[in-house]
């Protein structure tokens, strides 16, 4: 089948199986291999997109049901060349180590942030819980997003 | 027929008549895994999160694709309780009740709330029409249930007598985003307490014989507790897997039980 | 004649100078081995064995070669050269030999046209299995004589006798690395009999070394290149695919590309050796160790790896950062059909650590002694003899200053928090605040520096000078711990030049720079980065009359006597070094001698909330108290720290493969749980710098360090919550419950 949605603010089709996995098609039909594959089973968030507003791990959206959606991947998050003051907090507070989760990391910060710009420890560390990171022990992730939290981003 | 997103129920519905071999997809958080996990390709799959009846929620009825996520921020105060330990925010933003439902894992978070507050499955199919099945009779072992081939799930119906206190707890490991080792609900009636519980038995149980020993106590002391989580633990029917043991699934079982029924003598 | 500024160069050593990846990894742009891709490519998938121990009674391929899209089926017959691989010993068959030693070891190998087909041919296979016994005691083993190594150290008096006796026996589970970016590669022909093999790694030329030699290829006909890496932590110090890939785009002429699912993952790497370990520790009155006497086995697995030098390391690091003259070890690591151990983070010193510093911490309870009262006593420094080597502590051990720098550190606040997910069983609400108690544990940890026991430990650097700036060639792998960033520092630092690039060489470019493991590349490659820039900066000197060189150009006397542009008018300038850390030892049939090139020392305190009667644990901070040497990065320092400590306190409460005959039976990450932001405590670090006597700028490596004693610190303070003995990591919620 044939499914067109609008990908990072692109009108973009692509000829699919429909039991394929929104993360299979990003990654292999579309060129978008920002979204990473590391569990296949929502228990990691790397491959976190937001889909209609809602923050999904794209590995369990069937693509056919995805007809007309409106997705935002990791490539969606700069302006142009220079980074969203999400990733550059990142950057700055060392957030980034293998870089495996970054992508998720960096889609769940811009869908936290967008509904709530004053987050509280408690409730980022909730909203990040299902982000995996295996290298930081998310200190530095977290200082990122404490300084986001303050600056009202 | 490969993938066909259904717009209303009826659509569904036809489509369930045609191809009972079908999958049916909601949230896709269970059958995506499947899928992903077993390289298994569906023989077909019948989208039905964007069906409008299934989406609704009002007073008694809840729709069966009714998010984790919308169930957080619920009236029910287990329920939302509930919802917030299932799986990471994203999979809460996507999961449904009907689909824990239709699933029926053991561990099913949703499945001991249904149990405690005695709510019945309404299904639906070209075949039969309209079902509305008790809970007792819809879980019937690991991962199986009554629901026939052409059926839908379309909501879960509650009571028109629901508890005034109602409280949940989930054991696991970890502190979030964890398949629980023993889940509980404690809801408190005007009838008394109903215990119920899961991942200790085949499907969501109910303590029984723990209800009736605490209803019958006229005050609650800390013996009548005591003797309370003791039967809990004896009427669980666990098993020692790789996420836990027997004995700890007994032992926290009651303990669970208990700290339930005090908070909700507390609330 | 222009006099320069000659300001200092900015991202040099001692700043948290930003990751030079770090935008293209933000961006979503960064190629890991999982993101290769070139258009005409095949895709590999494996046949894996369902068994741990099994007889292969029939193999028939033939389903699955007249497939439509399926390109090549290969077995062990089609292994063009040496039928087996290992680092040390080459005792695994590149597919299965007829029989299948552990679960999941792959017995053949597709390549298809895509991933569906490639899947589907390897299900089509007809393979037959006749179960066979598995062994899976690693104390059953050892008895039968089926070890990869036997250890005995002796050192000092046996008939030594202490007045207090300390006895107990430990146990740690089998943790997997779990690094987030699955196996891959991707082989591609040349065209000319010869392949370019991208696969991830923590140490190409190891590899190289192996794949040709399975091949049968010349070394030049096989070059292999480093790819981005999502986290290593010694999962990827051996072979996985990378023979398998080769073979299949040799055998097709075609681009081949292998990427494991997470369960191939957890099948397809080694793991961190499971322990058992029987201790007796005598002190005196004072609470000083008089003798230690330690028994333990280690289960290897079904294949060697690197068993032997992870249980040399259990050996000499058994009685930890503590001085003691009469030192006993018999140790093995047993051959069983388990699934293979080998590196990971800590290497055979984090299970030692847990045993010896739950050791130190019930000499102290039997004295009456501050746990940290008792590591005093017994603290070992520079100039005294390793407990069981005997080897002298040259350079900087810090032991007594970690004590210190860790105890300044403040507590948390000492009220129980009120929010749900700050508690014991945090959004499952299982816990009121009146059922929690706190408890606080510390435990110290030691380990080596780099490659031991006459290991030709090594690493290569080729220094470019260009008109755009400096260039650093090495086959030095960064896995994600921050080696890119800290070379770069060092190169600036020495030259005072601001533009410096990393350029990855493949095999056939460079020697080797040595495995991204063993703490070893800040002090090994940056070593050599160091030791090549000062080389190229004096021949600049000399070459141009210079005594100084900055980002302008060569001085002289303050004046610029050439521009780098004139410096590197006629052709670049090169620096080759090949650098070596001073040499250690074989030591002799009792352990004794000089088997190590360097020690790093480091101290946990872990404050635990716990609900004893659920045994659920909410670790509420860790802080440590590192040896550094020298902080080059001290953001970098800090994220290695944290990131070990997440690590070190999955292995206390939650992190461990279950195996049942040898099956795995939690390969996935929804029951392999790794800990998340609300598993995580707060961290408090103290770097400790007292420069190391080898490495750049008195550097030392602390990836490991984090990851060793922060497991017996966060057990000692559930022990102290509960008053549960807790012999066994993980620690799980019917330990601390007593049900």
């Amino acid at each position: 089948m044939i499914v067109t949605f609008t990908i990072n603010g692109e009108e973009r089709s692509a000829t699919v199986a429909g039991w394929e996995s929104l993360l299979t098609v990003l990654r292999d039909n579309l060129g978008l291999a920002g979204s990473k594959n590391a569990c296949e089973q929502g228990e990691c968030g790397s491959c976190s997109v937001i889909v209609d507003g809602a923050n999904l791990c794209s590995c369990l959206v069937m693509v056919g049901d995805c007809e007309g959606t409106t997705i935002t991947t990791v490539e969606g998050i700069a302006h142009g060349s220079a980074l969203h003051p999400i990733q550059q907090a990142i950057l700055d507070e060392g957030g980034v180590q293998c870089g495996f989760c970054t992508p998720g990391f960096v889609i769940t910060a811009a869908h936290l942030f967008a509904a709530d710009p004053n987050p509280d420890e408690e409730t980022m560390r909730e909203a990040f819980s299902g982000n995996i990171c295996r290298c930081t022990g998310y200190g530095a992730l977290l200082r990122a997003f404490d300084r986001l939290a303050e600056d009202g981003t | 027929m490969h993938f066909l997103a259904a717009g209303d129920l009826s659509t569904a519905l036809d489509a369930r008549a045609e191809h009972p071999e079908a999958e049916l997809l909601a949230g896709g958080t269970d059958l995506m895994v499947e899928v992903n996990l077993s390289y298994h390709r569906p023989a077909g799959v019948i989208a039905v999160r964007s069906c409008e009846e299934l989406l609704e929620w009002e007073g008694r009825r809840i729709g069966a694709a009714v998010t984790w996520a919308r169930l957080e921020d619920g009236p029910h105060r287990a329920l939302g309780q509930l919802a917030r330990t299932i799986g990471s925010p994203q999979i809460r933003a996507a999961g449904t009740l009907g689909g824990n439902v239709a699933t029926a894992s053991p561990a099913g978070d949703g499945l001991p709330w249904i149990a405690a507050v005695d709510a019945e499955i309404e299904v639906a199919s070209r075949s039969r029409g309209t079902r509305i099945i008790p809970w007792t009779e819809f879980f019937v072992g690991v991962k199986e249930t009554t629901l026939a081939p052409d059926e839908i799930i379309t909501a879960i119906l509650l009571p028109e007598q629901m508890p005034v206190s109602q409280e949940f707890a989930k054991v696991g490991v970890r502190n979030v985003m964890v398949i629980a080792m023993v889940n509980c609900v404690v809801a408190r009636g005007d009838d008394g307490f109903r215990v119920a519980l899961g991942s200790v038995a085949p499907v969501p149980i109910r303590a029984y014989r723990a209800e009736e020993m605490i209803n019958a106590e006229t005050s609650i002391s800390d013996a009548a507790l005591t003797e309370f989580a003791r039967i809990v633990s004896d009427e669980v029917r666990p098993i020692t897997d790789h996420r836990s043991t027997e004995a700890y699934r007994r032992h926290a079982s009651g303990v669970l039980a208990r700290r339930l029924v005090e908070r909700c003598l507390a609330a | 004649m222009t006099v320069g500024t000659k300001e200092r160069v900015a991202a040099g050593i001692g700043e948290s100078a930003p990751r030079p990846d770090g935008v293209a990894k933000l961006s979503g742009n960064f190629a890991y081995g999982s993101d290769l891709w070139i258009d005409g490519m095949l895709w590999g998938a494996t046949l894996r064995s369902p068994y741990a121990h099994a007889r292969l009674v029939e193999l028939d391929i033939t389903p699955a070669v007249v497939m439509s899209g399926v390109r090549a089926v290969l077995t062990q017959d089609d292994v063009p050269g040496r039928p087996t691989f290992g680092q040390v010993e080459q005792d695994q068959p590149v597919l299965c030999d007829g029989v299948a030693r552990y679960w999941g070891e792959p017995v053949a190998i597709v390549a298809a046209d895509d991933q569906e087909t490639a899947r589907a041919a390897v299900e089509a296979i007809i393979v037959e299995w006749e179960p066979l016994p598995p062994v899976t005691d690693p104390d059953q083993a050892r008895a039968a004589g089926e070890t990869y190594r036997d250890m005995v150290i002796r050192r000092g008096d046996a008939d030594a006798a202490g007045s207090v006796v300390i006895e107990g026996e430990y146990e740690t589970a089998i943790q997997d690395q779990a690094p987030l970016g699955p196996e891959a590669g991707l082989a591609i022909p040349d065209g000319s009999g010869g392949v370019d093999l991208h696969v991830t790694t923590q140490w190409i030329h190891i590899d190289h070394a192996q794949i040709i030699a399975s091949l049968d290829m010349e070394p030049d006909d096989v070059r292999c290149h480093p790819v981005g890496i999502g986290g290593a932590f010694g999962a990827r110090e051996d072979i996985s695919l990378h023979i398998h890939v080769a073979m299949l785009a040799l055998r097709t002429g075609r681009p081949v590309r292998i990427v494991y699912d997470r369960t191939e993952s957890f099948a397809g790497h080694v793991k961190r050796h499971s322990a058992r370990m029987r201790y007796r520790h005598e002190a005196d009155d004072e609470g000083r160790l008089v003798k230690v006497t330690v028994d333990m086995v280690l289960d290897g697995g079904a294949y060697a790896h690197t068993s032997h030098a992870v249980l040399a390391n259990a050996s000499f690091f058994t009685v930890g950062p503590y001085k003691c003259d009469n030192v006993f070890v018999d140790a093995a690591v047993s051959r069983t059909n388990n699934p293979p151990a080998g590196a990971m983070r800590g290497f055979g010193a984090v299970q030692v650590c847990f045993a010896y510093e739950s050791q130190m911490d019930r000499l102290a309870e039997a004295l009456g002694l501050h746990p940290l009262e008792v590591r005093r006593r017994n603290a070992l420094g520079p100039g005294d003899p390793m407990a069981t080597s005997g080897q002298i502590v040259e350079g900087s051990l810090p032991t007594l200053r970690v004590i210190d720098e860790l105890e300044a550190i403040p507590m948390p606040d000492a009220a129980i928090p009120d929010d749900p997910r700050r508690l014991p069983g945090g959004t499952g609400l299982t816990t009121p605040k009146d059922a929690v108690v706190r408890g606080v544990g510390f435990a110290l940890g030691l380990k080596n520096l780099a490659f031991s026991e006459a290991f030709d430990d090594f690493s290569e650097v080729l220094l470019v000078l260009t008109p755009a700036g400096l260039e650093i060639h090495t086959a030095a792998i960064e896995v994600g711990q921050g080696l890119v960033t800290i070379c770069e520092q060092i190169a600036r630092t020495v030259l005072g030049i601001q533009a410096v690039a990393w350029v990855s060489a493949d095999t056939s470019q460079i020697g080797s720079a040595g495995s991204t493991s063993a703490s070893r590349q800040t002090q090994m490659t940056g070593g050599a980065v160091y030791e090549a820039a000062v080389g190229l900066r004096d021949k600049i000197l000399q070459q141009f009359g210079g005594d100084e060189l900055t980002n302008d150009g060569v001085y002289s006397g303050g004046e610029l006597v050439a521009t780098l542009d004139a410096v590197t008018a006629d052709a670049p300038i090169e620096q080759w070094v090949r650098y070596r850390h001073p040499p250690t030892e074989e030591p002799d049939e009792f352990g004794q001698g000089n088997p190590h090139a360097g020690f790093v020392v480091a101290a946990h305190r872990a404050v635990v909330d716990v609900d004893p009667e659920l045994g659920l644990v909410r670790v509420v901070q860790i802080d440590t108290a590192q040896d550094v040497g020298k902080a080059l990065n001290p953001q970098a320092i800090v994220g290695q720290l944290e990131g070990g400590i997440a690590q070190g306190v999955g292995f206390a409460i939650m992190e461990e493969l279950i195996l049942e005959d040898g099956v795995i039976l939690n390969p996935t990450f929804t029951d392999y749980l790794i800990p998340t932001l609300l598993d995580m405590p707060d961290v408090g670090s103290r770097l400790i710098e007292e420069p190391a006597h080898w490495g750049p700028f008195g550097a030392k490596g602390i990836g490991e360090s984090p990851t060793i004693s922060s497991t017996p610190a966060v057990v000692a303070a559930i022990r102290a919550a509960t008053g549960r003995p807790l012999t066994r990591v993980p620690v799980r919620p019917q330990d601390i419950a007593g049900v």
